[in-house]
């Protein structure tokens, strides 16, 4: 196959490939370049080497198993993407998680984006040479996920956003990790700004480099921090809140030019705003009573009574439990047993524990929302993360449709870079935050 | 006073276009020919809807049905923060629909994307090739048809030129 570019370029020009494998084109993207000297005459992009059916799978899948596979798309925000997909469903079902799940999520969301603007930059300012201030953006990352995995068990693959609230309620020793994540996240934003705001190298590569007016941003269906940078002020917290965003204070902060470093500055100035809110919810959760998992029977012994006569004493769960004991159910999780994994409790020591348990596991049972299609989107890491499912009334989605938000803004990366050095590509596809995993899906 | 829905204003201005409307779970929708999707698309550009953005593109296959592929679009206005959703019917035979790219610049993608997942041809396209697969793969993998676990041929390597 020959392509486009291939066809168009003019027979005096070089032609020369950009990846697929370039330490720059990270989430492995091709940019074939048309060139005269160093500046780009015209590209064409070659996506898809990281798609992996994540559509197709998810319509095999039952609406709880696929949960998993939704982490996997945005990589360095997965709870966002968990959330996105559960908030879709509970529109489906027309439930709601109780307000202390709700800001659970909040501070979990935003802490993943704090972690996605850090890489995103972490990225964008390495490949500029700036090997400091990358160290600097990985260290904050660390203290960041420090506090994911404390209380959801994992870093990146996290499943932790469940339909019908969260999995497991906050970690009673959160605060002390919490507070130096935040604290060191504050000292960053300073130092970063201190590193990169004047510098020159910086500002070369990034000042005037690939301007988006806000026209072609619309046009290109940009959302996110990049068509912020445009200074469009649409934020999917703001127009269409979810969760408990209208109860908590926070600004959109724009940029004016829709040049590299007013992406950067928008992401930057998200993160104080995170930060804040990540304050301001972290309130409306007041820590949970310590967990009672030490001082219950063994389960095997729970389940041996239970053979004889209904056992009423509390069993101690593996850690791996944690958060997630009966009487936090209500706190967490919303009430009806349709739309929930029963307590593990109930399901080994009494009879209708366990038929619950089957009931929502066995295949063509569980979760079955009615026939229809809905659609509903969450402000991800990098914009909009929108679902399209079609149910057609089984535990089964017939068609799940997933709007990338990087989809979108990489589409434009072609026309970006027209007229540029190629130099100026590497700055500029940093700060489109490209993630194969969702672009390619 | 409350603000008139979009698929109100649409059914009083083109009652004959409009061949039904809904709002399942509050998402505005209306169902259209595909004739008149170019139409509708510029009309709901315009202000004062303001539908400038073109959020989201899918396709459905509802195999077995009369009219087989459905092609699905989302458009949001920024200023008036509304979403609205058009769907079209596509039969088999004649998959073929003309395409937003005048309109919208990520519907170039978009609309690849929908050719190489479903085979859905867009007329006034200026490059439609296969956006993820690639070249010489062979049948459509998001149709319900196709099984999960299907085997490609083994694509031959590459002359040099």
């Amino acid at each position: 196959m020959t392509y486009r570019i291939q066809k168009e370029a003019k027979k005096e020009s070089m032609l020369i490939n950009m990846g697929p494998s370039h330490p720059a084109m990270h989430g492995t993207i091709r940019i074939m370049l048309e060139l005269d000297g160093e500046r780009v005459l015209n590209a064409e992009l070659e996506v898809g080497y990281l798609h992996r059916g994540f559509e197709k799978t998810c319509e095999h899948k039952t609406y709880f198993n696929l949960l998993p596979y939704t982490d996997r798309l945005n990589y360095v925000s997965p709870l966002i993407n968990n959330l996105g997909y559960v908030m879709t469903m509970e529109k489906m079902l027309g439930i709601e998680a109780p307000e202390r799940a709700q800001f659970i999520r909040v501070i979990m969301s935003e802490l993943s984006r704090v972690s996605d603007h850090l890489t995103a930059l972490a990225a964008m300012t390495m490949e500029c040479g700036a090997f400091t201030a990358f160290l600097y953006y990985i260290q904050a990352r660390e203290e960041i996920w420090k506090v994911i995995e404390q209380t959801t068990g994992a870093r990146m693959t996290t499943s932790y956003i469940r339909i019908g609230g969260v999995r497991a309620d906050l970690h009673p020793e959160i605060d002390p990790l919490l507070d130096k994540a935040i604290a060191v996240n504050r000292a960053l934003l300073k130092d970063c700004h201190g590193l990169l705001d004047k510098n020159k190298i910086w500002l070369n590569r990034t000042k005037d480099v690939a301007v988006v007016s806000p026209e072609m941003a619309i046009n290109y269906g940009f959302t996110g921090p990049c068509l912020r940078a445009s200074g469009v002020s649409y934020d999917v917290r703001k127009a269409h809140p979810y969760c408990t965003y209208d109860q908590v204070r926070f600004e959109i902060p724009l940029g004016d030019n829709g040049d590299n470093f007013d992406r950067y500055m928008v992401r930057m100035k998200e993160m104080e705003q995170s930060l804040k809110i990540i304050e301001q919810a972290r309130k409306k959760v007041p820590l949970s009573p310590p967990s009672v998992l030490t001082d219950g029977i063994e389960p095997a012994e729970a389940i041996k009574a239970s053979r004889v006569k209904k056992t009423e004493a509390k069993i101690t769960l593996s850690p791996n439990l944690e958060g997630s004991e009966k009487e936090v159910y209500p706190r967490i999780l919303t009430k009806g047993k349709k739309y929930i994994v029963p307590p593990k409790e109930d399901t080994y020591t009494n009879i209708e524990g366990l038929i619950n348990h089957f009931k929502f596991f066995m295949g063509g049972h569980g979760i079955r929302p009615q026939k229809g299609d809905v659609y509903f989107s969450v402000e991800g890491g990098s914009g909009e993360v929108g679902y399209y499912i079609v149910s057609d009334g089984t535990d089964k989605p017939y068609r799940l449709h997933l709007r990338g938000p990087c989809f979108h803004i990489v589409a434009a990366l072609e026309e970006m870079i027209r007229g540029h050095y190629i130099a100026d590509i590497i700055p500029t596809f940093g700060g489109l935050n490209m993630i194969g995993g969702e672009l390619d899906r | 006073m409350e603000k008139k829905k979009i698929t109100e204003i649409l059914k009083e201005k083109f009652p004959e276009k409009i061949k039904e409307t809904s709002a399942q779970f509050g998402d505005e929708t209306v169902v259209i020919d595909r004739d008149f999707l170019l139409e509708l698309s510029k009309f709901l550009m315009k202000e004062p809807y303001a539908y400038t953005m073109l959020l989201d593109l899918a396709c459905v296959d509802y195999l077995g049905d009369d009219v087989r592929f459905e092609m699905v679009y989302h458009l949001f206005s920024i200023t008036n923060n509304d979403r609205v959703r058009i769907k079209v019917r596509l039969s088999e035979k004649d998959l073929k629909i003309n395409s937003l790219t005048p309109l919208w610049k990520n519907a170039n993608w978009l609309e690849r994307e929908a050719y190489d997942m479903f085979g859905v041809h867009f007329e006034g396209h200026p490059y439609l090739v296969r956006l993820f697969m690639y070249d010489g793969f062979e049948g459509y993998p998001l149709r319900k048809d196709y099984p999960l676990r299907k085997r490609q041929p083994i694509i031959p390597i590459r002359k040099k030129e």
